[in-house]
């Protein structure tokens, strides 16, 4: 009797196994609909921004009709919990079973990297609306990867520059969350301030897990001019708010990565975050025609206002379009599709003209933003633009890759004692 | 009756053997993760099962083994033998250092231990940026060769290849469960003092129980290395460990085949329901209470009563 069980157990398993040899792969119908792979977490802790990131492409479909060249455009969403595990999983699933001709989406830098390898070696074209890590486009570029979205240094050279042009702040202290994203924003902004005259006196790691943020603000350096911070989601109001209680706002003014304030957070910030100037390619509040339909449009659906991730979908989505349009609507020929992807250059979009370089990164515009409160709620307000800002900045591409990736001790703290 | 469910799950492997070629890429890569996550579970059912020591930390092992393969194979181009003793070995000692530290305490004492250890490990993976590559992970990490005619780098041959791993870890953990060893740490998981009394040198047996389990969990991990061809922190990090204990609890403690397919189940579970619904963690939490109420003792567990 019990090995009966035993046996029936073991039948189900096999069952399930058997079963999903069954899942059906999709069969190509000619010329059946274009198919794209979209990775998102939409479970763990990003997943209202995994929200954002879907909710920007499907509005994009949905203004087209779901349709291109006379063919229907199917998107398939998948959840990665935020893992590059489940993010590669999720990969398999879909260029492997369901076929897609395209593959698109991911937030976070690990993600990034692990998926690098799986997409080159499958040949499958693919774009990264919002991974950010420089090297993805820089020392290891990804031949079957177009970024759509930005590299994580490229406003923060700019920033840097503005600091130096429009601003007496010389001795900056800068403190950041303690991983890749926030070395490359600081390091990004260190270079190229040091270079214009600048100078980084400190630099503060917080721990991704920080609660609380007072022994690392007791010890920002008073005689600094000012404070270069990069946070995001929690960590962004949990530092903020500890920023004015323990009376450092009214000393030093804040500056900061585009994340810090970003319009994932904004809302839920109070009067601590006014003043805060950033740098970001997208601001909520760009006052242009194109920006305030999209971020109107975008309020309306999704019931809160448009973040950067949820620009970075949409327009991701409308490259995608035009690439498949440039590629005369055959996205089975994968070669095509991707050189399209490669060509195509975007005027008008909400965020302003778009084009990659030869590295497969954007060349855009970066918004220089300050925290102002209009018509009873914080928006990042554009106070200076940089148009067509390079991942490189102003520096040759050869010789800016020989520099070492920025890291947490790239480039070295020379003013810290 | 043990032979009955030796020849269950020797027939199941062998009937997915027999089916893996004629599976789509997708679902043979799930079923290679599979085989691969329970050597995993099965390892730390030597621990929790055999002997009842409930680890918190056996991602150490894991991914302390896999970060040691990262290391080689990308940087030194070290190959199948050097990777696989190198991650091995690595991941013993480990368990052999944290065993020291860990073993003197019980119940919840050895819970919150093995999770501060645990996090040690995940602590370097993550700020020990020029070994581990941080957060990023190190990626691009090749498949070894065998120097035979099929490539592993190809879905089919390495899910042969995971596969015979996991038969041969199932067997030794087979033959250590039912070792006169192996009977042992089943006396001190039901009573510490009577095996005490009896004269079993119950730290040594504990110990090294602590350390097999490292070993095998080691050998997972540097299965896991190759299969995924990347490692990052988030393989070390505490939701990888409960997550073993949990396919540990659900197929049955106690039971290697019983640990194995709860981690079987587990991974298809986490990657079919989540193509169908955002919800799939109500649903996967839903399996887990349902198995605690209805069958404490695990899935398999279940079907041996009066044990």
């Amino acid at each position: 009797m019990r090995h009966l069980h035993v046996r029936t157990l073991a039948l189900i398993v096999l069952a399930a196994f058997a079963a999903s040899a069954l899942v059906p792969a999709a069969a190509p119908a000619q010329p059946g609909p274009v198919r794209i792979g979209m990775l998102a977490p939409l479970t763990g802790p990003f997943a209202q921004i995994g929200k954002d990131m879907v909710n920007g492409a499907e509005m994009y479909l949905d203004e087209i009709g779901r349709q291109v060249g006379g063919r229907k455009i199917e998107m398939i969403v998948e959840d990665t919990e935020g893992t590059p595990a489940m993010a590669l999983n999720k990969s398999r699933k879909l260029v492997e079973q369901d076929k897609v001709h395209l593959l698109t989406g991911g937030l976070l830098a690990n993600v990034g990297y692990a998926l690098q390898p799986y997409i080159d070696g499958q040949k499958v074209p693919a774009t990264y609306p919002v991974i950010a890590a420089d090297d993805i486009t820089q020392r290891k570029p990804a031949k079957w990867i177009v970024r759509t979205g930005w590299a994580t240094s490229q406003p923060m050279h700019a920033f840097a520059d503005w600091t130096l042009k429009t601003t007496k702040y010389r001795k900056v202290v800068a403190i950041g969350m303690d991983y890749a994203f926030g070395y490359e924003t600081v390091g990004g902004f260190q270079r190229v301030f040091e270079e214009g005259g600048g100078q980084i006196v400190q630099k503060i790691w917080a721990p991704l897990n920080t609660n609380d943020f007072a022994p690392f603000l007791a010890q920002v350096r008073r005689d600094a001019d000012a404070v270069l911070a990069l946070f995001v989601g929690r960590l962004a109001l949990q530092f903020m708010k500890q920023y004015k209680e323990t009376g450092l706002k009214d000393r030093l003014p804040l500056l900061g990565g585009g994340t810090t304030t970003d319009e994932s957070v904004l809302p839920q910030m109070g009067d601590e975050a006014l003043g805060t100037i950033t740098a970001l390619h997208y601001s909520q509040a760009i006052d242009t025609p194109q920006n305030r339909a999209f971020a109107a449009a975008f309020e309306k659906k999704a019931g809160k206002i448009s973040s950067y991730y949820s620009e970075a979908t949409y327009t991701n989505t409308r490259w995608i379009v035009e690439a498949i349009k440039l590629a005369g609507g055959k996205v089975e020929d994968r070669d095509a599709l991707l050189a399209a992807l490669r060509k195509v250059s975007l005027k008008d979009t909400a965020r302003g003209p778009l084009s990659v370089d030869a590295w497969g990164n954007p060349i855009q515009t970066i918004y220089i933003r300050k925290v102002e409160r209009v018509g009873g709620r914080l928006q990042n307000t554009v106070i200076a633009t940089y148009p067509a800002v390079s991942q490189f900045w102003k520096y040759n591409p050869e010789e800016y890759l020989k520099q070492p990736l920025y890291s947490r001790d790239y480039p070295p703290c020379k003013h810290c004692n | 009756m043990i032979d009955r469910r030796v020849a269950a799950g020797a027939a199941a492997l062998a009937l997915a053997a027999a089916v893996a070629p004629a599976l789509p890429a997708y679902p043979l890569t799930l079923l290679t993760q599979a085989t691969i996550v329970a050597i995993l579970a099965m390892s730390l059912d030597v621990l929790l099962g055999y002997t009842g020591l409930p680890s918190l930390g056996h991602a150490a092992y894991f991914g302390v083994a896999a970060y040691a393969v990262g290391i080689l194979a990308t940087e030194r181009q070290v190959g199948l033998v050097g990777c696989l003793l190198a991650g091995v070995l690595l991941a013993t000692a480990t368990a052999a250092l944290f065993g020291l530290l860990a073993i003197r305490a019980t119940g919840v004492y050895f819970l919150m231990i093995t999770l501060a250890l645990g996090m040690v490990v995940w602590g370097l993976a993550f700020r020990w940026v020029s070994m581990t590559k941080g957060d990023n992970g190190i990626t691009s990490i090749p498949r070894p060769e065998l120097g035979l005619p099929w490539s592993l780098a190809a879905p089919l041959p390495f899910f042969y290849f995971a596969l015979v791993a996991t038969v041969l870890a199932w067997a030794a953990l087979g033959v250590l469960v039912r070792s006169p060893f192996g009977l042992s740490l089943k006396g001190i998981r039901e009573s510490e003092t009577r095996m005490r009394a009896l004269g079993y040198n119950v730290w040594l047996h504990k110990y090294l129980s602590f350390v097999i389990s490292g070993l095998f969990a080691g050998f997972a991990g540097v299965l896991w290395a190759w299969y995924n061809g990347f490692v990052s922190p988030v393989d070390v990090q505490l939701v990888t460990s409960v997550e073993t204990l949990l396919m540990v609890a659900l197929g049955g403690p106690g039971t290697l085949a019983g640990s194995a397919l709860g981690a079987a189940s587990i991974v298809f579970l986490k990657n079919f329901v989540s193509v169908y619904t955002k919800r799939w963690l109500l649903i996967l939490g839903a399996v887990y209470i349902g198995v605690i109420l209805f069958a404490p003792r695990g899935v398999l567990g279940a079907f041996r009563r009066g044990r």
